[in-house]
């Protein structure tokens, strides 16, 4: 059990490449190193094709043969772990399945189903405001309804940490910001430590504790902005000085200000 | 809306039908043509009453022929779909050849098999069977594979056993394409099992078909060829039903 002192996530000199036939491997990843503390929630910053989604993903254990070390609680990743929950930018649930059995999803490959892993996702489901369609099936659901139950999913077995990929990204700007306000209400309640994926400055900015922007591909970290606003966050924070000052230095970071 | 709907499609295609019947009594009758060339649909129906039995009696063995073809072929079809889908050696080594033997006619090959497994029922299964299996495998195969990335990249993230994402996930996710499939099998089983019975047999609604014909008792014929499309429409509606009945979502989608 990593706490404390050590951190969480520990992840250095985090490099990828892709081979390629008769060419040189693509490098995804050049070099990525950063901490990530028990509880914290960092977003992942960066332009369209940086390495994002491949970061993400080895920190999943979805994605094989990377250089560099990356170790979460203590242990190198190599597989996927069952203590992780993931949430990706399609909501992916399955059309053949109520809402309630893909929430349920999780319990079922890990085998832990029976009345408390039933209880626990109609209490994930209300919390999200989605009370009353467990039986539905998704695409009975507009896509913040989909998005919600993706996040219940994620959540059943109580993960210790949390990966997200552009989870809103599909979603419109009025539903994103409920969302998010929803997640961090969810954040407080478990606690669960975030990686969160996002193209967008202010979303990365209004969520996280830590903004770690990656350059253009082949990612390197391009700056590692802690994010001193305190939660609870409110909408209205957006239109503070100190928010916006943040964003203009994540924007910087990326190249898109001076 | 559901029931004017439903109203709709059924009422309309049956005022057509009448409408297509009238006229064609009309015509029967008005210009006297012989019951051998064309008989008139109150011939056919009144020989499909009075052979009523002779009928069921034909019709007996060709529904099971049918039966027996398209189940085989789903029993054998599919398995060897999952096989080709999951495997890119047996894809690349066993796809073109499957499709290759498509382009061979059934009908071509009829006497062959019939020499192979008799002038009983085996062998008109066996047509029915090799027409049948093919829409199912390739259906099959195409849902497979189009199980959705994010799907089985998620229950690799809880790792889930690969035999657990089959059944789980690419399994269910291929039902509509397999049931499209099956929809399209088991009328081409029909057309399978009426193919055996024309090249040799001794029973079925093909059988009698041929029979009424050299007779010229050509109402008779009318009458098997109309109870031949009813057995069509019934297989059809039964895997339809069997569809509506297993994915309860797919009915449900309101968008
Ligand atoms: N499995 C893969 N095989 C080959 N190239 C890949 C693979 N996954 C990602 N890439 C490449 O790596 C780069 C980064 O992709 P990705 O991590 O998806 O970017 P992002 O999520 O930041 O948009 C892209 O150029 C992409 O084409
Ligand atoms: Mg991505």
């Amino acid at each position: 059990m990593a706490g404390g002192a050590v951190s969480f996530g520990h992840f250095r000199n985090v490099r990828k490449t892709f081979p390629r036939p008769g060419e040189e491997p693509l490098v995804s990843i050049e070099d990525i190193s950063f901490d990530l503390k028990d509880g914290q929630l960092i977003s992942l910053l960066g332009p369209s094709g940086c390495g994002k989604t491949t970061f993400l993903k080895i920190v999943a254990g979805l994605v094989k043969g990377y250089e560099g070390t990356v170790q979460i609680a203590g242990e190198h990743v190599r597989e996927p772990h069952p203590d992780f929950g993931i949430v990706f930018q399609q909501a992916n649930l399955m059309p053949w399945r109520t809402v309630l059995s893909n929430v349920l999803f999780p319990m079922e490959i890990l085998g832990r189903t029976g009345a408390e892993a039933v209880e626990q996702a109609r209490e994930l489901l209300s919390q999200v405001g989605l009370e009353g369609f467990e039986k539905a099936y998704p695409p009975q659901l507009s896509g913040g309804m989909q998005q919600r139950a993706a996040l219940c999913r994620a959540l059943v077995h109580k993960p210790k940490l949390l990966l997200m990929d552009e989870p809103f990204g599909a979603l419109d700007e009025l539903t994103r910001m409920e969302m998010h306000d929803l997640l961090l209400g969810i954040r407080e309640r478990t606690g669960a430590t975030t990686l969160f994926v996002t193209h967008s400055i202010s979303e990365a900015v209004y969520l996280s504790d830590v903004v770690a922007v990656f350059s253009k591909r082949p990612a390197l970290l391009a700056d590692f902005i802690e994010v001193d606003l305190p939660y609870p966050r409110r909408q209205e924070m957006r239109y503070s000085s100190d928010f916006v000052e943040l964003e203009h230095r994540a924007s910087r970071a990326l190249g898109i200000s001076r | 809306m559901k029931i004017t709907n439903f109203l709709q499609a059924v009422i309309y295609p049956l005022a057509g039908a009448v409408g297509i019947v009238l006229i064609w009594e009309f015509y029967t009758r008005y210009f006297s043509v012989s019951q051998i060339v064309l008989p008139s649909p109150s011939s056919i129906a009144d020989a499909m009453f009075a052979e009523r039995e002779l009928l069921l009696k034909h019709t007996w063995p060709t529904l099971l022929e049918c039966i027996y073809g398209f189940g085989l072929a789903m029993v054998i079809g599919i398995p060897i779909a999952v096989c080709v889908a999951n495997s890119r050696f047996l894809n690349l080594t066993f796809y073109p050849i499957l499709i290759a033997t498509q382009s061979v006619p059934k009908v071509a090959i009829a006497p062959i098999i019939l020499v192979w497994f008799g002038i009983g029922m085996e062998s008109k299964l066996v047509i029915a069977f090799l027409v049948a299996f093919f829409p199912i495998v390739v259906d099959t195969a195409t849902g497979l594979r189009a199980t959705p990335a994010g799907l089985i990249e998620l229950s690799r993230a809880f790792r889930a056993s690969p035999w657990q994402i089959f059944t789980k996930v690419q399994f269910p996710a291929a039902l509509p394409f397999i049931f499209s499939g099956a929809k399209v099998a088991v009328t081409l089983a029909v057309i399978g099992a009426v193919i055996g019975e024309f090249v040799g047999a001794n029973e079925g609604l093909g059988n009698l078909l041929l029979t009424a014909n050299s007779q010229l008792d050509t109402p008779l014929a009318w009458a098997a060829l109309i109870t031949l499309s009813l057995l069509g429409i019934l297989l059809f509606l039964a895997v339809a039903i069997a569809e509506k009945l297993l994915m309860p979502w797919n009915s449900s989608a309101v968008h």
